[in-house]
C-alpha cells in the first residue's frame, strides 16, 4: 500500500513539474541570481531526496526481517549493539560532513549573489505602500527623476540596484524568476540587485503579509533592450497627453473636480496627489491596481466604479459617479499613454 | 439565572464589539447617482443644523476601522496644513473642547462638506461622502469624544500630541480614569 | 532497597480516623502504609486522595489525571476548531478568484488557525500529556504544585474562550500568528484585534509556564527511589528539557506582547522607528521565543516516540544516553537559530551566514535521535500495531520536514522560499509529522491506560492510512506551488498564474486529512464506550505508568515503587519492590534527591481547593480588561490579591506552624 502510494506520488510530482515554467516561478530562472538559486534548490532537493530514501530504507529493514519478535526485552546482544553503535556514529559523522558542506555551499552562493550588482549603473527606489509599489528612478539630473508605480522597466542584461523601503507596514519584494526576496521595512533601507538576462516580463508579488489586500499586490519587471528602455524613460518624463476627444476633455475636468485629484498625480495638470499611484502614463502600464486587473477600458471602468468590490479594503474609495461621468473619466485615463 | 445573565452580558459585548470591529469598506452603494443633498441655505441660526436624515453618524462614530481610516485621510488630505495635528494654526484647534459649530458628527460632517466662513473650504466634490463621515468621526476623537476602545492609537511617526485613545474622555472631562 | 523504609515500622490501628487538620499534637503522626494490608491501604488512600463529589468538588480537583484529561479534551476541541478554519481556507483557495471568503474574514481565519494550533492545541496538548504521564512515570502520587496545575488549566481555558469568543464577534486578530509590527501596531491595526492576539498569548504563556515549573519540580524531586538520572524514562527527559525551554523562551514572547500592548494602549514608541524604536526588534524578540516554540512542541513528541518504540521493538532504547544528550543539545541550540526566520529582512550577510551554520547544526542532535530510533528497530521484527504505524508515519513525514528545514537554513535558498507555500509545507511537515503523528500514536498507546479500554486496531489502521494519504496529498504539493511563486497568506490568486489545479488537489487532500480526524474522534468515543478491557499493561511495556491499574486510582500507586532499571517492569517481572513509610491519612509524597533519587523527606501534597479557579477568573478578567485600559492592572490587582490570599491562607497544618 505504501509502495502504491509512493508510485502515485512520483507520478503526481512528475505531472506537476511539467507545469513549472511560469512567469512567477523560482524554478524558471531568467537572471543570474535566480539561476544560481535554482541550481541551489535542485542540488539541495536532490541531496535531501537521497538522504530521505536512505532513511526510509533503514526504516524498512526491520519490516523486511524474517526474524521473530524478541521474546525477552532485556536480553541484548552486546556485539550487535556495538556494531550498531559504529553505524550510528558513522551516520552522525556523515550528517555533520554533509551539513558543513551545505553550509559552505550556501555561504559561497551568497557571495556570488552579492557580487551581481557590484557594477550596477541604474538605481531605482521602490517604496511599499498598502497595497501598491511606488517606483522612482534616481538620476543625477533632477529633471530626469521619474516616478511611476507597480511596473519596473529595466534594461535587459544590466544589473540594476533596487533601494527598498516602506512608508507603512512591512512588505517584501519578490520576483522569483529574477531573484530572491527582500523586505521593505519602514525606517530601513534594503538593497537588492537584480539582473534579467533577456528581455521579457517577469511577475512578482508582495511576500510579507501586509494587510487586507496582501494577495493583490503584484508587480512586474519589464526587461527591455537598452535603447527601448531609454526611449521608455524619456517618454515617461513627458507630461500627460492632452485629451484628444471631447469626452476625454470632460473626463479631465471631472478628474480635477472630483475626489480623484486628492490622491493622484497627473503630470502637466494641477493634479498633484502623492499618496496614490502616479497616473501620468497610466494607460502605458499593463495592469491596474497593482497587478489585479489587466489594463483595458472595461477594467478601468470596473476599478473606478467599484474599487471596493475589486479589491476590498484597498484605499481607493468608492466615488459616486453617474454613467456619463464614469465614461468620461475612463476615456481620459485611457488616453494617458 | 446565571446562564441568562451570562448570555445577556455576551449579547451586550457582541453588540459593542460588532459596532466597533465592523470593517465595511463599501458602506454606500457603488452604483449611486452621485447626487448629494444640497442645503437650502448656508445660513444656520445658532450654528446648529437640523437633525440628520440618515443614521450614518451612529455607524461611523464608534467604529474603530472608520476612525482609523479617518486618521489616515486627515494626514493624506493635509488637514494638518491648517489645523496642525489638531492643535490649531491657521484653522481652529480640534483637540480642545471648543466647538464653533457644535460637536455633533452631523455638524462636523457639514463643516467639511460645505465649508465654513473664514477659510474652511468646501470638500463637497473632493471627498466622497463616506470618507467625510470617517474624517468627522476622527475629528471628534481628537478631543476625546470617541470611545477610547475605538479611538485610534498613536502613529508610527513623530507624535505631536497624545494619541486619540488616550485623550481625556470629553463626556466626563477626564475626571475618572 | 530496604533503605527506602523511611521510619521504623510501627503497628497502627487499622480503623483510626484521619487526623484532623488542625491537630498539632506532639506526636504529629498518623497511620502509615508500612505493614498495612492491601485492602485497608487502598481504602485509606482512596479516601485521602479522592476528588470531592459535586460540581464544586469537580471544580476544586487537583488530581493531575483529572486536570490532564480536561486539558486533553479541551485541546482536542481546539484542534477541531483550528481544523475547521483550515478547511474553510482551503475551500476558498481551491480555485483562482473564488469569492467564498473575503480578505477580512480570511485574514482572521488564518490567524486563528495559527494561534489555535500553536497556543491552544500543540503546546497545551503536549504539556497535558506530560501532566498525565510524568507523575505516573516517575512513580509519585501527584504532580508538584497541584493547585498551580489546576490554575494553569483554568487560565488556559479562559484564554481559549477569549480568543474564540473574539472570533465569533469578528474581532479576532487578523495579523498572522506572529503579528509583525507595524501591521499589528497602533497605526495599522485598528480596533482590538491585535490586542486580542497579544493578551491571548499572555494567557497561554502563564498557563504553560505554570505547567513547566510543576513538571520540572516533579521530575527533579518526586522520582521514586532508585530512579537516578540515568534511569529516567526518555519521555520524562523530553518533558523536562521542554519545560526548561518553556521557562526560558516564554518570557521573550511575554515581553514582545507586553511591548505591543504598551505601544497600542499607552502610546509608547518601542516599535516606532520615527521615535527611535525599531520594527525589527519585534521580530527578534518574537522569534527568540518562536523558534524554541517549535521545539517545545517537537521535543515531547520525540519523547513519545522514544516511549512507543521500545514497547514494540521489544528492547530498551538503543543509545539511551545519546538520546538524552541530544535532547539537551536540541534544547540549548534551539535558542541560537531564531534569525533564520528573518533572513529576508536584509541582515548583514556574514551574520546571517552564522545563523545558517547554527541552524544546520541542530540537525546533528536530531539526526542522532533518528539514527538511535532506527537502530532500536533493527533488533528483530517489531510488533506492528497502530501506535507504531504512527511512529513510522512520523519518520516518513518528519524526515522530509527536517530536510526542507535544512534547505530553509541556507540564506540564499531561503530568500526564494521564505513566506511562500514552501514554508507552509515545511512547517506542517515538521509540526504535523513531528508532533501530531507521534501524538496520535501516543493516543493509541496510552488510551488504554487513561480509560481502561483499547481503541479499535482496525479503525486505527484505517485512520493511519487516511491520515497519511490525506496529509501528503494536502501538503506535499505545497512545496511545489511555493516554488512556483505562491506566497502564503493570500486569500486569492489570479487565474493566469496556473496555480488552480494544484490548489484544488491540495484542498482534496486537506478534506481527506480532516476526515481522518473525524474517524479518529469516532474511534476515541467508540473505544471509551465499547473498547475491549485493556488490563494494566496491554502492550507489555516497561515503564512505571503500566505498573498501576488502568485507569489509575486517584493515588496512582498503592505503594511507591522502587526502580532498579530504566525499564523497571521488564527488570522486575514478578513484583516491583516498593518503598513504605508514607502516611495514608493525609496527602503525603516522597521527595527524593535530584541526582540519585535517594528518599529524602516526606512532603505534604496540596488538597483540593476552589481557590485556583477563583484566582484564574480574577487573573483572566484582568487580562481581558487590560486590552481596554491600562487601569485594569490596578483594578485587577485587588481581586487577584484576594484570591491568592484565600489560596495560600495558612490552614494550621503542623508544617505551617514550624
Amino acid at each position: 500500500m505504501k509502495r502504491l502510494a509512493s508510485i502515485a506520488f512520483a507520478t503526481a510530482i512528475a505531472l506537476f513539474l511539467q507545469g513549472c515554467a511560469g512567469w512567477q516561478s523560482a524554478l524558471d530562472p531568467k537572471g543570474p541570481a535566480a539561476s544560481e538559486l535554482a541550481w541551489l534548490i535542485w542540488f539541495f532537493t536532490g541531496l535531501c531526496a537521497v538522504v530521505w530514501v536512505l532513511v526510509m530504507i533503514a526504516l524498512a529493514i526491520p519490516l523486511m526481517m524474517r526474524s521473530r519478535v524478541r521474546a525477552e526485552p532485556l536480553v541484548l546482544d552486546a556485539g550487535a549493539d556495538s556494531r550498531k553503535l559504529r553505524v550510528v556514529i558513522t551516520a552522525v559523522g556523515l550528517t555533520a560532513v554533509i551539513l558543513v558542506g551545505l553550509t559552505l555551499l550556501s555561504f559561497f552562493a551568497n557571495r556570488t549573489l552579492a557580487a551581481i550588482g557590484s557594477d550596477a549603473v541604474l538605481t531605482i527606489r521602490v517604496t511599499g505602500h498598502q497595497w501598491w509599489w511606488e517606483v522612482r528612478y534616481e538620476d543625477a539630473t533632477p529633471s530626469r527623476i521619474l516616478t511611476t508605480a507597480n511596473e519596473i522597466h529595466i534594461p535587459a542584461g544590466e544589473p540594476v540596484r533596487l533601494l527598498l523601503t516602506s512608508t507603512d507596514v512591512i512588505h517584501s519584494f519578490w520576483v522569483p524568476s529574477l531573484s530572491g526576496k527582500l523586505d521593505l521595512i519602514p525606517g530601513r533601507m534594503n538593497v537588492l540587485d537584480i539582473k534579467a538576462d533577456k528581455p521579457g516580463v517577469y511577475r512578482g508579488q508582495c511576500a510579507e503579509f501586509c494587510g487586507a489586500q496582501h494577495a493583490n499586490m503584484g508587480t512586474f519587471i519589464i526587461a527591455e533592450p537598452r535603447a527601448k528602455f531609454d526611449a521608455w524613460w524619456n517618454d515617461q518624463l513627458q507630461p500627460a497627453a492632452e485629451p484628444m476627444s471631447d469626452e476625454a476633455k470632460a473626463g479631465e475636468d471631472l478628474f480635477l473636480k472630483r475626489p480623484c485629484v486628492m490622491c493622484h498625480k497627473i503630470g502637466g495638470t494641477p493634479a498633484g496627489g502623492t499618496v496614490a499611484p502616479d497616473l501620468t502614463h497610466v494607460a502605458s502600464r499593463q495592469t491596474l491596481a497593482a497587478g489585479t486587473l489587466r489594463m483595458s477600458r472595461g477594467n478601468l471602468a470596473a476599478w473606478i466604479a467599484d474599487p471596493q468590490g475589486v479589491k476590498p479594503g484597498s484605499h481607493m474609495p468608492v466615488v459616486q459617479l453617474n454613467g456619463d461621468e464614469l465614461n468620461a473619466i475612463v476615456a481620459y485615463l485611457e488616453g494617458l499613454k | 439565572m446565571r446562564p441568562i445573565a451570562a448570555m445577556l452580558l455576551l449579547a451586550i459585548l457582541a453588540l459593542a464589539a460588532c459596532q466597533r470591529e465592523e470593517r465595511d469598506t463599501r458602506p454606500q452603494s457603488a452604483l449611486g447617482s452621485g447626487e448629494q443633498p444640497t442645503p437650502v441655505t448656508t445660513l444656520e441660526p445658532g450654528g446648529q443644523r437640523p437633525s440628520p436624515t440618515d443614521n450614518k453618524a451612529a455607524s461611523f462614530e464608534a467604529n474603530a476601522f472608520h476612525l482609523s481610516e479617518g486618521k489616515r485621510l486627515f494626514g493624506w488630505f493635509n488637514c494638518s496644513g491648517c489645523h496642525a495635528n489638531g492643535g490649531g494654526g491657521m484653522g481652529p484647534a480640534l483637540m480642545d473642547e471648543k466647538w464653533i459649530y457644535g460637536s455633533s458628527m452631523e455638524s462636523i460632517h457639514a463643516t467639511i462638506r460645505d465649508g465654513r466662513p473664514n477659510g474652511m473650504p468646501s470638500f463637497r466634490d473632493k471627498i466622497p461622502d463616506d470618507q467625510i463621515w470617517e474624517l468627522a468621526a476622527f475629528v471628534r476623537s481628537l478631543s476625546g469624544n470617541a470611545p477610547s476602545s475605538a479611538a485610534p492609537s498613536r502613529n508610527d511617526d513623530m507624535m505631536a500630541h497624545p494619541s486619540e485613545n488616550r485623550m481625556p474622555d470629553a463626556a466626563t472631562l477626564g475626571k475618572s480614569p | 532497597m530496604s533503605s527506602a523504609d523511611l521510619t521504623s515500622e510501627r503497628d497502627l490501628p487499622r480503623e483510626r480516623e484521619a487526623t484532623p487538620r488542625g491537630d498539632i499534637a506532639p506526636e504529629r503522626d498518623g497511620p502509615r502504609d508500612t505493614g498495612m494490608d492491601d485492602a485497608s491501604l487502598r481504602r485509606w488512600l482512596a479516601r485521602t486522595w479522592r476528588t470531592p463529589p459535586g460540581i464544586i468538588g469537580a471544580l476544586s480537583s487537583v488530581d493531575h489525571k483529572v486536570i490532564a484529561r480536561r486539558y486533553l479534551i479541551t485541546a482536542f476541541l481546539f484542534l477541531c476548531l483550528g481544523g475547521l478554519n483550515a478547511v474553510a481556507m482551503r475551500i476558498q483557495l481551491s480555485g483562482p478568484q473564488r469569492g467564498l471568503i473575503g480578505p477580512d474574514l480570511y485574514n482572521q481565519l488564518f490567524t486563528m488557525h495559527g494561534v489555535t494550533m500553536m497556543f491552544l492545541f500543540a503546546v497545551p496538548i503536549v504539556q497535558a500529556t506530560g501532566i498525565y504521564l510524568v507523575p505516573l512515570m516517575v512513580g509519585t502520587r501527584n504532580i508538584a504544585f497541584p493547585r498551580l496545575n489546576a490554575f494553569s488549566y483554568w487560565i488556559y481555558v479562559s484564554g481559549g474562550l477569549f480568543a474564540w469568543i473574539s472570533f465569533a464577534l469578528s474581532m479576532a486578530p487578523d495579523v498572522g500568528w506572529f503579528a509583525y509590527v507595524p501591521l499589528s501596531g497602533p497605526e495599522f491595526g485598528p480596533g482590538k484585534r491585535a490586542d486580542v492576539w497579544a493578551q491571548m498569548i499572555t494567557y497561554t504563556e502563564v498557563s504553560s509556564l505554570a505547567v513547566a515549573v510543576a513538571t520540572i519540580v516533579t521530575v527533579f524531586k518526586q522520582r521514586s527511589p532508585g530512579m537516578s538520572l540515568d534511569k529516567i524514562p526518555l519521555y520524562v527527559w523530553a518533558l523536562l528539557v521542554t519545560s526548561f525551554v518553556v521557562v526560558f523562551a516564554m518570557p521573550a514572547v511575554m515581553v514582545t506582547s507586553t511591548f505591543l500592548i504598551l505601544d497600542r494602549l499607552v502610546g509608547t514608541h518601542i516599535f516606532n522607528p520615527a521615535e527611535g524604536g525599531d520594527a525589527l526588534l519585534f521580530q527578534h524578540l518574537f522569534w527568540f521565543f518562536g523558534h524554541p516554540e517549535v521545539y517545545i512542541i517537537f521535543l515531547p513528541a520525540t519523547g513519545m516516540v522514544s516511549a512507543i518504540i521500545p514497547a514494540f521493538a521489544r528492547r530498551p532504547m538503543f543509545g539511551h544516553l545519546g538520546l538524552v544528550l541530544s535532547l539537551i543539545a536540541v534544547g540549548f541550540l534551539s535558542f541560537g537559530l531564531w534569525v533564520h526566520h528573518m533572513f529576508a529582512t536584509g541582515l548583514p550577510k556574514l551574520g546571517a551566514s552564522f545563523f545558517t551554520a547554527s541552524s544546520m547544526m541542530i540537525a546533528i542532535p536530531n539526526g542522532v535521535q533518528i539514527f538511535c530510533w532506527l537502530a532500536t528497530l533493527w533488533d528483530g521484527r517489531p510488533v506492528i500495531r497502530t501506535p507504531l504505524l504512527f511512529v513510522f508515519g512520523f519518520f516518513f513525514i518528519f524526515v522530509i520536514g527536517g530536510l526542507t528545514g535544512v534547505m530553509l537554513a541556507s540564506v540564499p535558498l531561503d530568500l526564494q522560499v521564505h513566506d511562500t507555500y514552501f514554508v507552509v509545507a515545511h512547517f506542517h511537515y515538521v509540526l504535523i509529522g513531528g508532533s501530531v503523528f507521534p501524538l496520535l500514536g501516543a493516543a493509541y498507546f496510552w488510551f488504554p491506560k487513561i480509560t481502561g479500554r483499547m481503541m479499535s486496531e482496525r479503525l486505527g489502521r484505517w485512520h493511519f492510512w487516511l491520515a497519511m494519504i490525506g496529509f501528503n496529498a494536502a501538503f506535499f504539493p505545497m512545496h511545489i506551488v511555493g516554488l512556483w511563486g505562491m506566497p502564503r497568506r493570500v486569500y486569492t490568486y489570479p487565474a493566469e498564474l496556473g496555480w488552480g489545479n494544484i490548489n484544488l488537489f491540495i484542498t482534496g487532500g486537506a478534506v481527506l486529512f480532516f476526515l481522518s480526524f473525524v474517524l479518529f474522534a469516532f474511534n476515541l468515543v467508540h473505544g471509551a464506550l465499547k473498547g475491549a478491557p485493556a488490563g494494566d499493561n496491554p502492550w507489555d511495556a516497561g515503564t512505571l505508568e503500566w505498573a498501576t491499574s488502568s485507569p489509575p486510582q486517584s493515588y496512582n500507586f498503592a505503594r511507591i515503587p522502587v526502580v532498579t532499571n530504566v525499564e523497571p517492569l521488564w527488570a522486575e517481572r514478578a513484583a516491583l519492590p516498593v518503598a513504605t513509610g508514607l502516611r495514608v491519612d493525609v496527602r503525603e509524597l516522597l521527595v527524593s534527591t535530584v541526582a540519585e533519587a535517594h528518599p529524602d523527606i516526606r512532603e505534604k501534597s496540596a488538597t483540593p481547593s476552589i481557590w485556583p479557579l477563583l484566582a484564574a477568573i480574577a487573573v483572566g478578567g484582568t487580562f481581558l480588561y487590560s486590552i481596554f485600559t491600562p487601569w485594569a492592572i490596578v483594578w485587577g490587582a485587588a481581586p487577584i490579591a484576594i484570591t491568592l490570599i484565600g489560596w495560600f491562607w495558612p490552614k494550621g497544618d503542623p508544617e505551617d506552624e514550624e
